[in-house]
């Protein structure tokens, strides 16, 4: 029976490879210099709506919340298979946090109408919250399940879906009837590649508000109230930020010798660091 | 303001969990800086013997949610239980561990209150804050890395009621525990129905971990720079005579060295243990954000660029093997 997905994106710095060129003379990180990715666990999070489409049909709709450069991430979900894809982009949206965002973006599962299924990465590689699914769910008084490790069945006839949820303390196996919304890590599954028929058919295609596979909305085709969007939604505020740099210290150098290392290890037995 | 610190008091089904000590302590901090009371929100079944532990960290009164459907956490009623709490006892500050319950939890509770919520802190402070159309005395700042660890950014949430935040495990300092300090428990009456509880538990899998990094003194960690197995046969070796636990850096997990239970770092476990040695560890930001604050760095690499140096307390340049080899030496001939 056809499923219909819900796939939420982010389109993220690459904070893992820290590249030469976005290393500032101050030793911080120039972050606009950064290569932008899609964040590695919403890749696995299409993954999963893929391999759910593959045996039991449907349609997949991959939504972002992000600037205009956003386009091309969700061009990369629409070459992986999604069906339809919305940039939710508007001036009005910037500076919004978890609780904005989160609005924003059940705003705009309102207007979509339909779903079985939402799908999220587990958290951005940026904002390291994993604030924003559970926020979509809990606005749309839906079930959810985080931390997702492994889909497991999707049981047809009781519209059911079991997975194995990761916890500190091990494994919880679960099971929730539809709709619910999943947040899934990026040991769930192994994303595929585009396709590459499909990127030499679309690579071309734009963005417009109306019927298409390739769809803009803003604040105004949401209908969302200024004060729900952007700082002024946002009851988080960012007092004061602190670039970590790496600063020199008084290193004490220790050759690589046995009476060196001697003193070492009885500087730190006088010190009771070791016993 | 009047109102309380209220913490989550998460637990394993028959214990408290660590974490919940840890965020009694520092609640308990919070709450006399601010002159108020400390509450705690539990929610389980059968968990009245074991919440007495709390009083001695500095708790003074906990709300309990009891229901044989609660035993285990799911997130809907847990949640359901916790806003019940919030919205009844109006708290200026709540506060929850930042692990897969609390970060499952603490965002669909903050949700519905259409709070502010500031995930993964690594410090608090009681402050002042100023913007151009007035001055918020006394609110709480919320310190956390973001941006894979690359910024420290202070969050405050002057206009929210209460503030929220998740805490990192293995961050907070524990309060020496009273043991003949006294908690009051109330029980509390929360409407629950058939459809909160639509996640049904088929299962739990425990699996135990492999390694204890975070009650470890001393911790030998390796990196790629360690990346033999008869490097790592010495940085067990080195670990077990100094009674340390081993760990590891993300790019010797995922080349499987080593298992994920040993991962230290933005991704892994948080540490801070009296001495640290870091052995054929280059130093990413990523992996400091798990250690910095360990009181002794040592660190092993046989390039003197490596960014592990300019945080370290002793730099050895030169090679894993040969370094552990003579440290195993000179451990055993010492005295």
């Amino acid at each position: 029976m056809p499923l219909e997905i819900i796939v939420f994106i982010k389109q993220v710095p690459d904070t893992a490879h820290i590249t030469a060129e976005a290393m500032q003379a101050d030793g911080t990180v120039n972050r606009t210099a950064l290569p932008t990715i899609i964040n590695p666990s919403d890749l696995n999070a299409l993954e999963s709506a893929l391999q759910l489409k593959d045996i039991h049909g449907g349609k997949i709709t991959v939504l972002t919340m992000g600037p205009p450069s956003a386009k091309s991430a969700l061009k990369e979900c629409f070459y992986r298979g999604a069906d339809e894809v919305v940039l939710i982009s508007d001036k009005a949206f910037a500076g919004s946090d978890t609780l904005a965002t989160s609005y924003i973006l059940k705003t705009a599962v309102e207007k979509i109408g339909k779903y079985d299924l939402i799908v999220c990465g587990k958290q951005a590689i940026d904002g390291d919250t994993a604030q924003v699914g559970p926020q979509i769910a809990e606005k749309l008084h839906i079930n959810q399940i985080t931390f997702v490790a492994e889909m497991m069945e999707f049981e047809v006839g009781q519209r059911r879906l079991k997975v194995r949820r990761a916890t500190e303390n091990g494994f919880e196996i679960l099971r929730s009837p539809l709709p619910m919304l999943m947040t899934v890590d990026d040991n769930a599954n192994e994303p595929r590649p585009p396709n590459i028929k499909r990127i030499m058919a679309y690579k071309k295609a734009e963005f417009g508000e109306v019927e298409a596979q390739f769809k803009l909305w803003g604040q105004a085709s949401l209908e969302l109230p200024d004060e729900r969007c952007g700082f002024s939604g946002s009851p988080t505020k960012v007092k004061k930020v602190e670039k970590v740099v790496l600063t020199a210290k008084d290193v004490k150098q220790i050759p690589n010798s046995d009476d060196g290392i001697r003193s070492l290890i009885h500087e730190l037995c006088e010190e009771h660091i070791i016993g | 303001m009047e109102g309380s610190v209220l913490v989550f008091l998460e637990h394993t089904g028959k214990e408290m969990a660590s974490i919940s000590r840890e965020l009694v302590s520092e609640g308990a901090r919070l709450s006399s800086l601010l002159k108020v009371p400390l509450t705690g929100v539990a929610v389980g079944h059968g968990l009245e013997p074991v919440l007495a532990e709390m009083g001695w960290y500095g708790c003074d009164q906990i709300y309990y949610v009891e229901d044989e459907r609660l035993g285990h956490f799911t997130s809907m009623p847990y949640a359901k239980a916790v806003i019940g709490i919030i919205r009844k006892y109006r708290p200026q500050i709540v506060l929850f561990g930042a692990t897969t319950t609390g970060r499952d939890m603490a965002p669909r509770v903050a949700s519905a209150l259409g709070c502010g919520l500031t995930a993964d802190c690594t410090a608090f402070r009681i402050g002042d804050h100023k913007t151009k159309e007035r001055e918020y005395k006394n609110i709480l700042l919320q310190i956390r890395p973001a941006f894979g660890g690359n910024i420290i950014a202070t969050i405050v949430s002057p206009e929210s009621v209460p503030s929220m935040a998740t805490v990192r495990q293995g961050v907070l300092k524990l309060s020496p525990p009273d043991r003949n300090r006294q908690v009051v428990i109330t029980r509390e009456m929360v409407e629950f129905e058939p459809n909160d509880f639509l996640t049904e538990i088929i299962e739990l899998i425990r699996k135990e971990k492999e390694v204890d990094l975070q009650s470890a003194h001393i911790i030998v960690s390796a990196g790629m720079g360690a990346a033999d197995s008869h490097a790592i046969e010495l940085v067990r070796e080195l670990a077990n005579m100094l009674g340390g636990a081993v760990g590891a850096s993300r790019a010797a997990v995922d080349s499987g060295l080593l298992s994920k239970d040993h991962q230290i770092g933005q991704t892994g476990t948080t540490v801070r243990p009296n001495l640290y040695i870091a052995c054929g560890i280059s130093g990413q930001i990523q992996h400091r954000a798990g250690m910095s604050e360990s009181k002794r760095i040592i660190a092993i690499n046989t390039d003197p660029e490596a960014p592990i140096f300019q945080i370290a307390h002793y730099g050895i340049v030169g090679d894993v093997k040969e370094v552990l080899s003579r440290m195993i030496k000179a451990y055993k001939e010492k005295d």
